[in-house]
């Protein structure tokens, strides 16, 4: 089966992100200043195949913890859609 | 003594490495290709600086899978020095042979300038040639320097006198407790910011950076070669590096 993960990593909470910070500073340079906060991270769009959809979630929370996050500083989550054929 | 400095696709410190150990110590230094599965027969690795597999995913990330890096974790686990250095820091952290992270720069500046650091401790195998509190001038050269561990971690890291070198005046990153590199529990794998390879002549602008080297020899000599100029200073280094060979 075909399957397409969409993963999204993100900064704990407690570390710091000043690419975030960053971009509070321009947003309200350009007059969006009722924003607050901005925690920036990272977006993956990956395509698997699996014979289920049990397997394919092991293995892309196998691929998160391997490789994709970093677990001291960053955390994850994801959504798993089956495809056609 | 031989060394090994590990070149992966992107770095670009691994010349200065070789050239520095050549220089300040006169002994034997391979360059050492990413794809190589065995480090029999070094004594001493280096992981050298650069931007291994251009930093993607995050800078250290995919590097610390590649077939060399088994050896440098068998490497270390036999209690034998390991010294990471800017991008080597950073693969050490990501591969859990150091803790904590290194998160973009504060103010996101990436900076190349030479700073001040203090010498904690002398404890190390990496810096027995130093004083402690001795002040030293390196150059760094980086945009992820800014090194975070958690409350526990850092604690422990205190705890047990692992933080070898901390900034001294401005923090050119924002690291957690100023600190610009620490060592292991076992005190045998070091990971710092600064460039030490890239002090080790006054053309350079500094050559404060060549007693890492020389600390690495001298323990090595007094552990393997008999009596040397450190040994006094060199006692915790001896148990740290014990397991070094059998």
């Amino acid at each position: 089966m075909n399957f397409q993960a969409r993963i999204q990593v993100t900064l704990k909470s407690g570390v710091s992100d000043p690419q975030g910070a960053a971009i509070v500073r321009a947003l309200a340079m350009l007059g969006f200043d009722e924003v607050t906060d901005v925690r920036a991270g990272k977006y993956l769009e990956l395509r698997l195949t699996a014979q289920d959809e049990v397997t394919a979630r092991q293995r892309v929370t196998a691929m998160c913890e391997t490789l994709l996050a970093n677990p001291v500083i960053e955390r994850y989550e994801f959504t798993l859609m089956k495809e056609q054929e | 003594m031989k060394f090994a400095v590990i070149v992966f696709p992107g770095s670009n410190c691994d010349e200065d490495a070789v050239r520095a150990v050549r220089r300040v110590l006169g002994v034997v230094v391979d360059a050492i290709w990413y794809q190589t599965a065995s480090l029999d027969g070094y004594d001493a690795v280096i992981i050298p600086g650069g931007f291994s597999y251009g930093d993607y995913l995050r800078a250290g990330a995919i590097a610390r899978f590649a077939p060399v890096m088994t050896a440098v974790r068998r490497h270390a686990l036999a209690g034998r020095p390991v010294l990471g250095i800017c991008n080597g820091f950073q693969i050490l952290t990501e591969a859990g042979l150091l803790p904590g992270a290194l998160l973009p720069n504060e103010h996101l500046q990436f900076r190349c300038e030479i700073v001040t650091v203090q010498v904690e401790t002398n404890q190390t195998p990496f810096t027995s040639a130093y004083r402690v509190g001795q002040q030293i001038r390196l150059p760094i050269a980086h945009g992820q320097g800014n090194y975070y561990a958690d409350a526990a971690t850092l604690e422990e890291l205190r705890a047990h006198d692992q933080i070898v070198f901390r900034y001294v005046g401005e923090n050119p990153n924002g690291s957690v407790d100023r600190i610009a590199g620490i060592v292991n529990r076992q005190r045998n794998v070091l990971g710092m910011m600064p460039h030490p390879e890239r002090a080790v002549h006054p053309l350079l602008g500094s050559t404060d950076g060549a007693p890492v080297f020389i600390s690495l020899l001298h323990t090595w000599e007094a552990l393997f070669a008999g009596p040397s100029p450190v040994e006094t200073s060199a006692v915790g280094v001896r148990s740290a590096c014990a397991g070094g060979r059998e």
